[in-house]
């Protein structure tokens, strides 16, 4: 069973670390999001493996349901990205390179290296356990972590209220646009109907019933 | 209780070899004899018009984004609601500001008129 569990996280990390390659060397941007929720799915699988259902659910429904649809949205919302060919390494890759590894090598490692890991004990036969971790999850939302918790809701929050500040910047442009094209197409319009001006034109008149009754009187 | 997930697993390697199969299939059965009309972009059967990127309107990435954060809200709440006999009344209260925080964004998004299409 061990060697099982082993197979299956190698073939996992192997799937996440390929995916996660792919995200950053491919392209098209398109593929890159779709490499990305590849990756995504590959964490998810690794939660199973660990028992850790809720956060392997929780991690589907998340990331590759919600915030995969966000990424590709946003992509869509882009203007032509696709069609360039952008490089794929500015002049300083070698720190972004130096600074994850640094990252990884001073926080992850030690960190993971050091921790008393304590596993939870097998639940008692013939009880079928919960879905594993939410509860603990929950009950320490409430307890140990409740103001992480309400500032999770207030991050939230934020997130939106700053999304729909941006988004409405955007819309006021947009009609600022529209409405000077408006204004042309107008003008066009006026200067149209001046310069037949002797001849009386019901058609004209019918346009703008202001200027009809101006002539008239 | 990762045996359960060998039928998953069954399943999934069953999802990609399904439509593997017909795909597979169809190249290496069917005839290739191309024409120009044959290779042509096919959209329902009109000619294809413009690029194929199109830019979203903005709306989308709004219902998106509050898709997400609903979501986030659910699974917040599925802990919760496991927890909760274990909690108790605190544990409602809790979750009752938590809401009402999200809720709050919830109102000034539909206020803002965010939630109507333009």
């Amino acid at each position: 069973m061990n060697t099982l569990i082993t197979v299956l996280f190698l073939i996992f990390a192997a799937i996440i670390l390929a995916s996660a390659i792919m995200t950053v060397t491919v392209k098209n941007i398109v593929h890159a999001a779709l490499w990305l929720i590849s990756s995504f799915f590959g964490v998810g699988a690794l939660y199973l493996l660990m028992e850790a259902e809720f956060l392997g659910v929780a991690q589907v429904l998340i990331y590759v349901g919600a915030v995969s649809i966000l990424i590709l949205f946003a992509i869509m919302l882009t203007r032509d990205l696709e069609g360039s060919q952008n490089r794929q390494l500015t002049p300083r890759w070698w720190i972004a390179l130096i600074v994850p590894a640094a990252l990884f090598s001073l926080l992850i490692v030690p960190t993971v290296m050091t921790h008393a890991w304590q596993l939870p004990p097998p639940p008692p036969a013939g009880q079928p356990p919960a879905i594993s971790g939410a509860q603990q999850i929950g009950a320490a939302f409430m307890r140990e972590y409740l103001l992480p918790f309400e500032v999770a809701a207030i991050l939230l929050t934020v997130a939106m209220i700053g999304a729909i500040v941006v988004a409405f910047e955007e819309r006021e442009r947009r009609r600022r646009v529209l409405t000077l094209a408006e204004q042309v197409r107008l003008r066009q319009r006026q200067q149209q109907r001046q310069q037949p001006a002797p001849r009386p034109e019901p058609a004209a008149t019918a346009v703008q019933p202001s200027e009809a009754t101006g002539s008239e009187t | 209780m990762l045996a359960n997930y060998a039928f998953i697993g069954v399943f999934f390697i069953g999802a990609i070899i399904f439509p593997l199969v017909p795909l597979v299939a169809a190249y290496l059965l069917g005839p290739k004899r191309p024409t120009p009309i044959k290779l042509d972009t096919y959209e329902c059967g009109l000619e294809a018009v413009g690029d194929i990127r199109v830019q979203f309107k903005i709306q989308y990435y709004l219902y998106a984004l509050a898709f997400v954060i609903f979501d986030i809200e659910v699974v917040f709440l599925y802990p919760w609601a496991a927890a909760y006999g274990q909690v108790g009344l605190f544990a409602l209260i809790a979750m009752a500001i938590f809401l009402v925080i999200l809720v709050g964004g919830l109102v000034y998004e539909w206020k803002k008129g965010a939630l109507e299409w333009v």
